[in-house]
């Protein structure tokens, strides 16, 4: 037998598979040399100011989930003005000194076109000035009343989730109609729970009710015993916001002091985001409510665009992550970073943003957007942006806790939730 | 040349360094030298007590926040301009600084650090429980408009690069000038034996007194300044967090050397900086760089320098 016909087959698996692989590449040559196509310009970099270390971290990790999904589907339905998006994130330890770094680093070394993403209101507050000095877009998910109180820049923005003064004023009318009308609130006694004592009290008040008692928690307070008989006996409702993990002995000190004779009880979900229903010492919240800015339960009319917002994320009908039914969402917030993504897009693709030049354009387009529709791009509801106070309104919605899971009771519309403008952006420079 | 040149050559030398990088640096790292240059004037002041007096405070952070709030609040609610508002800060520090002197030095060693940090922590609950003034937790912005000093824009990249520098250079010298002062050498022989300084005359209390209020006042000035130049006041500065980096910033950097503070805040600030791009434990990242520097150069980076090169460096 000669080596040549040995070695040498007519043909071998090699150059079988190598004729394959070429043809292959062929047949798929229009998608790829729209994908080459598509890499030639640079993609949108959008800063992520992350909480992924601090108090905030809980909140972080699915603020991340939820911006990675709508860099997902954004970039599969083609990008922005035919550029891919790319998500730059950096942790911000849930610390405004550090926030206002990363801010810097996405303006000035990661070269970003926005920059995005910041929850809790004392990075913002800390991290808003940069971004209006070095020009940088800064659309925060916060729901904090900074931006539209006028205290920020031009450069801030707030689109996709409404403003803690806006939600509680639209509790003021269901609570007065369907609770009662002598309300106690227990509050933490910093800014978040200050800000619930006064548009809450003035909010009730409109509506014929008042506040009877107020009791302002003190910050790491780890036991609520001694305030409870602070609370008079005319109380029709009590009204708590309370945030960090105390919530859970807040709620069972509560029940136990009440016991089965206990008036309504009215809450914000902000104390248990992340936080399962059916942890031990949470059965005393059955029959109470909640504000949630997204109903964590997937509700009997279900929207499209909420069933396709939750598989893109990847959480399932109790609010839980699909890969770990023990791993709770923030869903009452997190659906503000998928919402600001697209508003972020929207805006880019109407100003034809093609670079850092023309981020007032940017600006300017979204501060021209008025009526949102109800869509996969917006699957919380329907909103309205007021561009002056660069701040959006939206409906809230209000569950009942009903065998362990909130069930919607009460939908407060966009109308409930306006106020007067306290500023105009646009009357500022850029 | 002689110790003295030389020591005035290493500082002035670093003080023109850090004016020639204003001009070359890209902005990114031109930002960060800005911010690095107030924590170092912070840690500068940390230095005079811990480095030079040797008392070890957990609640500095104390004097930090009643410097940034003395300034912020006086823009805020009285309408001042940045100078008196500078100042103002400036007052509350060394007003805040004789108070918790005067009352903590009555203690020493483990319960002056107690003490201090118990302090510390009151101040920082004062802060939110007026919350109507303070804005609690959240803090507030001082405007861009509220920050032109003598016609300069604060906000500016460059002239907030240049104020930095003032106020780095000004704590610099101002502590170099302490500790090579008679006072400044009393401060040295407390640290090294209190018993003999007192034994030698000298009032302990109040040099120790005097080095609090110097201390808490550079503090103060830098949390002023930081304020004024980043646009923000906030209760987080207050927490006890901000009382450790001064500390950690001294240590890395070289406990008892004038320079020290700055090499330990530029070296922490790029070690969180990079770390935190690579991992969320970065805190680790910092814990073991710490350990390694205790473990192996145990008088920080500026001692080291003084062990090995300079041995003549203040």
């Amino acid at each position: 037998m000669s080596k040549t016909s040995e070695s040498k087959p007519p043909i071998s698996r090699r150059s079988a598979l190598k004729t394959l692989g070429v043809g292959a590449g062929a047949a798929a040559l229009p998608m790829w040399a729209r994908y080459a196509n598509a890499q030639t310009s640079e993609p949108i970099r959008i800063g992520f100011q992350k909480h992924a270390t601090g108090i905030g971290a809980s909140y972080g990790r699915w603020y991340d989930r939820t911006s990675q999904a709508a860099v997902k589907m954004i970039n599969a339905g083609g990008g922005i003005n035919g550029r891919m998006v790319e998500l730059v994130t950096e942790d911000d330890g849930t610390d405004p000194k550090r926030g206002a770094e990363v801010v810097e680093k996405f303006a000035t070394q990661h070269k970003c076109d926005v920059a995005f993403g910041t929850l809790f209101s004392h990075v913002v507050i800390g991290s808003a000035p940069r971004a209006g000095e070095l020009k940088l877009p800064y659309f925060v998910v916060s729901e904090g009343h900074h931006v539209a109180s006028g205290m920020l820049n031009r450069y801030t923005l707030q689109p996709g989730i409404t403003d803690v003064k806006s939600q509680v004023q639209a509790m003021a009318p269901f609570v007065a109609s369907n609770l009662g009308k002598k309300v106690t609130m227990i509050f933490p006694d910093f800014a978040f729970g200050h800000d619930h004592r006064d548009y809450f009290s003035a909010a009730i008040e409109a509506q014929g009710g008042e506040v009877v008692q107020m009791i302002a928690i003190p910050p790491a307070e780890t036991s609520f015993t001694k305030y409870f008989p602070k609370i008079p006996r005319e109380t029709e409702v009590i009204y708590h916001v309370m945030v960090g993990p105390a919530v859970l002995t807040f709620v069972k000190e509560l029940g136990e002091f009440f016991g089965p004779s206990r008036p309504e009880i009215f809450g914000f979900i902000d104390s248990l985001e992340a936080v399962d229903l059916a942890s031990p010492g949470l059965e005393y919240l059955e029959g109470t409510y909640f504000w949630e800015g997204n109903p964590r339960y997937a509700q009997a009319d279900q929207s499209e665009y909420d069933k396709n917002f939750r598989a893109a994320v990847g959480v399932d009908e109790n609010g839980a992550s699909v890969n770990d039914s023990k791993d709770i969402s923030t869903y009452a917030h997190m659906f503000g970073c998928w919402e600001t993504l697209n508003i972020i897009k929207a805006g880019m693709e109407s100003s034809g943003y093609a670079g850092p030049q023309d981020r007032s354009k940017l600006i300017e387009a979204v501060e021209a957007i008025t009526d949102i529709p109800h869509s996969n791009a917006h699957p919380q509801g329907a909103k309205l942006f007021n561009g002056k106070t660069h701040q959006v309104f939206g409906q809230q919605y209000i569950t009942k806790v009903t065998n362990g899971k909130l069930i919607l009771a009460h939908t407060a519309g966009i109308e409930d939730t306006l106020y007067p403008d306290e500023v105009d952006y646009t009357k500022q420079s850029f | 040349m002689s110790e003295n040149g030389k020591i005035i050559l290493l500082h002035t030398g670093l003080i023109a360094l850090l004016l020639a990088l204003n001009f070359i640096l890209p902005a990114y790292h031109h930002g960060n030298i800005a911010r690095v240059m107030v924590l170092a004037s912070y840690a500068i002041g940390y230095n005079i007590l811990l480095g030079y007096t040797g008392l070890l405070s957990l609640g500095h952070a104390l004097f930090f926040a009643a410097g940034m709030y003395g300034m912020g609040l006086s823009i805020r609610h009285l309408g001042f301009s940045p100078a008196p508002a500078l100042m103002m800060g400036i007052a509350a520090g060394a007003l805040v600084s004789v108070a918790i002197g005067a009352l903590a030095l009555r203690t020493s060693g483990v319960a002056f650090m107690i003490v201090t940090l118990m302090f510390a922590q009151a101040g920082y609950l004062t802060i939110l429980l007026f919350g109507k003034w303070t804005r609690g937790d959240e803090g507030f912005v001082i405007q861009q408009a509220e920050r032109i000093l003598w016609g300069i824009d604060l906000s500016d990249a460059n002239n907030r690069y240049l104020a930095a520098l003032v106020l780095f250079a000004l704590c610099l010298f101002a502590a170099l000038w302490l500790v090579r002062h008679p006072v400044g050498r009393v401060f040295v022989a407390i640290r090294e034996n209190e018993e003999r300084a007192q034994l030698l005359g000298y009032n302990v209390f109040l040099y120790k007194l005097a080095a609090v209020v110097a201390s808490g006042t550079i503090s103060a000035a830098a949390g002023a300044s930081y304020g004024l130049l980043f646009g923000y006041a906030g209760a987080t500065f207050a927490t006890v967090q901000y009382s450790i980096f001064p500390l950690l910033w001294v240590l890395l950097g070289g406990m008892g050397t004038v320079i020290g503070p700055f090499l330990g805040a530029v070296f922490m600030f790029y070690l969180i900086d990079l770390s935190s791009g690579i991992t969320n434990a970065y805190m680790l990242i910092a814990g073991v760089a710490l350990v390694l520097l205790t473990l192996f150069a145990p008088q920080g980076i500026g001692g080291e320098f003084r062990r090995r090169v300079w041995g003549w460096l203040p």
